[in-house]
């Protein structure tokens, strides 16, 4: 009697697993139209001329005639110089990130390993600037700014940085705290220096984390918009986000949409593009940010 | 007492020495692009500061220009009479409307990541795709797909229903939605991942003990999983508070002036624009930033208390 039961049971369970595992995928694929439909209009539109992007705004397919001199010659025309911004992005979170992540790992790794007074209250003292909202230090940071003569330059985003990233080293702290002691002891007493320590041993054993990190900066820099338009007006000197959302306040006056909507794909590329290679790193990275 | 001081400093061994100096440069970042302008902004609230104000004048001031400077408390007498400040601030609210639908939607997805199914990995890419993409272009992009003549969405609407939809950011009532469906639509899949984080994370033992108790699924869901996430929300709730809390961009980018009768603009646009648009009042914006700052601080403070599970995330 339970055996049959037993055996129903199992049977329905089957059935209902099929049926549970079809709405599943039911569930994952209508969010994942809803996800992805509107940057596919973005990419298809941005094909079109200014005339097909007014009247075929509902089709979802490749134009007729695809305007790849969109691409390759249009949206280089533009003015300000679209290849000026991206140059300009790639200087500054290339030299902010390099430095920064060099300087936030030795951090990290004082943090992490070495005994020195006052340790504890420097380390929740840099902890407590993560709880601090930007829009407070913003004014007083411009008017610093101004004093000393870095607006309308490069280094209110890079010098910051440099510096040395607050959750940059709260993460590799976590993570160096995991490397075995006795690596150092034995180095140490084989009459190695601590910096010696930090490039030879830690540096390496770090590698994948310090990666990690360094990267998910990357796509935060490149894609930050709000510090530069504040600190940034010279068309020569913006960042490749300020450029695009001022272009489109220029140009939609000229209609030329698609131009526009070109400029703003080549802006998401170079992330769309670093997150497709490291994508593993980077959702393994993330997912773990809430367990900390 | 000089001696002491020597002596203390003759103590500190090469460790102690190199640990020091490898801290040193996020130390001084620290006091100068962030304590320092901390501080200064308290003092700033104060006074009726605009980029006229020179610093190197403060000291040499006579009786009238310091009583015209000083203003005590009526940055924030004036901020609290001001109808816009109160608007940007119910704004800011009720955009956050968002946090929950995002958090609820991206369980579900985390729920059916965490099943083991063919091309379940390719899911997690796609919806991580909007999280990564430029804030900029993705709000221009939006904006398009909310024009009342052209978008997208009005013309589907029209397709499918052959009614006319409104002119979503040109209008009181739809902008805060549209926008905000907006952030949760780039947000999801972050959210889905910290689920997923914990999911993944969940003690296997305490299913099977399940399982052979003979629990059903729901029972499992509702005695286990749940309450064993409750950190993990109480996480994404903080953060997407202290982020809600301090959006700017995407109003900023879809609608400049801050929407119709001010009905898009966040509290942060409102410090934005005070500070460093025509009023140039940089001392009322910093009062303006304190009572957001307040806001963060009362509320992120009154959830780790209230949250039975904050000593269980704090270890």
């Amino acid at each position: 009697m339970s055996n049959a039961n037993e055996l129903a049971r199992y049977g329905s369970q089957k059935r209902n697993k099929t049926l549970g595992n079809f709405f599943i995928y039911l569930f994952l694929t209508l969010g994942a139209l809803i996800m992805v439909i509107p940057l596919i209009w973005m990419f298809f539109s941005s094909l079109k001329t200014p005339g097909q992007f007014l009247t075929t705004q509902l089709s979802l397919k490749m134009p007729s005639n695809p305007q790849w001199g969109n691409y390759t010659k249009r949206v280089w025309e533009m003015d300000p110089k679209l290849q000026r911004g991206i140059l300009n992005s790639i200087i500054i979170s290339f030299s902010t990130i390099i430095v920064g992540t060099f300087v936030s790992s030795l951090a990290a790794f004082a943090y992490a390993k070495l005994r020195f007074p006052g340790k504890q209250k420097f380390f929740l003292a840099e902890l407590a600037t993560m709880m601090i909202p930007f829009s407070i230090i913003m004014i007083p940071q411009f008017i610093i700014y101004a004093r000393i003569g870095w607006l309308n330059t490069w280094a209110p985003l890079i010098i910051p940085g440099m510096l040395g990233n607050v959750s940059m080293i709260f993460f590799l702290k976590q993570y160096m705290s995991g490397l075995p002691t006795s690596m150092i002891e034995s180095a140490r007493i084989d009459g190695a220096g601590y910096f010696k320590i930090y490039w030879s041993i830690i540096l390496p054993n770090a590698k994948p984390a310090i990666a990690a990190q360094a990267i998910l900066w990357f796509m935060g820099a490149w894609n930050d918009y709000f510090a530069p338009s504040i600190y940034l007006n010279d068309p020569n000197k913006l960042t490749i986000q300020v450029m695009i959302s001022q272009l489109n306040a220029m140009y939609a006056i000229q209609t030329d949409y698609p131009l526009l909507l070109t400029a703003s794909v080549l802006a998401m590329l170079p992330v769309l593009i670093i997150f497709m290679i490291f994508q593993k790193q980077i959702i393994a990275s993330v997912a773990m940010t809430g367990l900390k | 007492m000089k001696n002491k001081i020597i002596n203390k400093k003759r103590k500190l061994d090469d460790e102690a020495k190199a640990g020091l100096l490898f801290i040193l440069p996020p130390i001084i970042g620290f006091l100068l692009f962030t304590a320092g302008p901390f501080l200064f902004s308290i003092f700033a609230s104060f006074t009726s500061w605009d980029s006229m104000t020179d610093l190197t004048g403060l000291f040499k001031m006579d009786e009238i220009d310091r009583e015209f400077f000083y203003i005590g408390f009526d940055n924030y007498k004036e901020l609290f009479s001001d109808g816009d400040f109160w608007r940007s601030l119910w704004n800011t609210l009720i955009y956050m409307i968002g946090i929950p639908i995002g958090m609820v939607w991206a369980f579900g997805l985390a729920l059916s990541f965490n099943k083991k199914l063919p091309g379940v990995k390719v899911y997690r890419v796609i919806y991580y795709i909007p999280v990564v993409s430029s804030i900029v272009a993705v709000s221009l992009l939006w904006k398009w797909l909310y024009n009342g003549d052209y978008g997208l969405l009005n013309q589907f609407i029209e397709w499918a229903f052959g009614v006319k939809g409104p002119n979503w950011l040109d209008n009181a009532y739809t902008v805060k939605p549209a926008i905000m469906i907006m952030c949760v639509w780039r947000g999801v899949g972050n959210t889905a991942l910290l689920y997923l984080g914990g999911l993944q994370n969940l003690p296997q033992s305490y299913y099977e003990a399940a399982v052979i108790d003979g629990a059903n699924g729901w029972t499992i869901f509702r005695k286990i999983t749940w309450p064993l996430m409750q950190p993990i929300s109480f996480f994404i709730i903080i953060t997407g508070i202290i982020g809600g809390a301090q959006m700017i961009v995407e109003p900023q980018i879809m609608t400049p002036s801050g929407g119709p009768d001010y009905s898009s603009a966040t509290i942060v646009f409102y410090i934005w624009q005070k500070a460093f648009g025509s009023a140039d009042a940089k001392g009322y914006a910093c009062a303006a930033a304190w009572v957001l700052a307040i806001i963060i601080f009362v509320v992120t403070a009154i959830q780790f208390k209230i949250s039975p599970s904050s000593d269980n995330y704090l270890e």
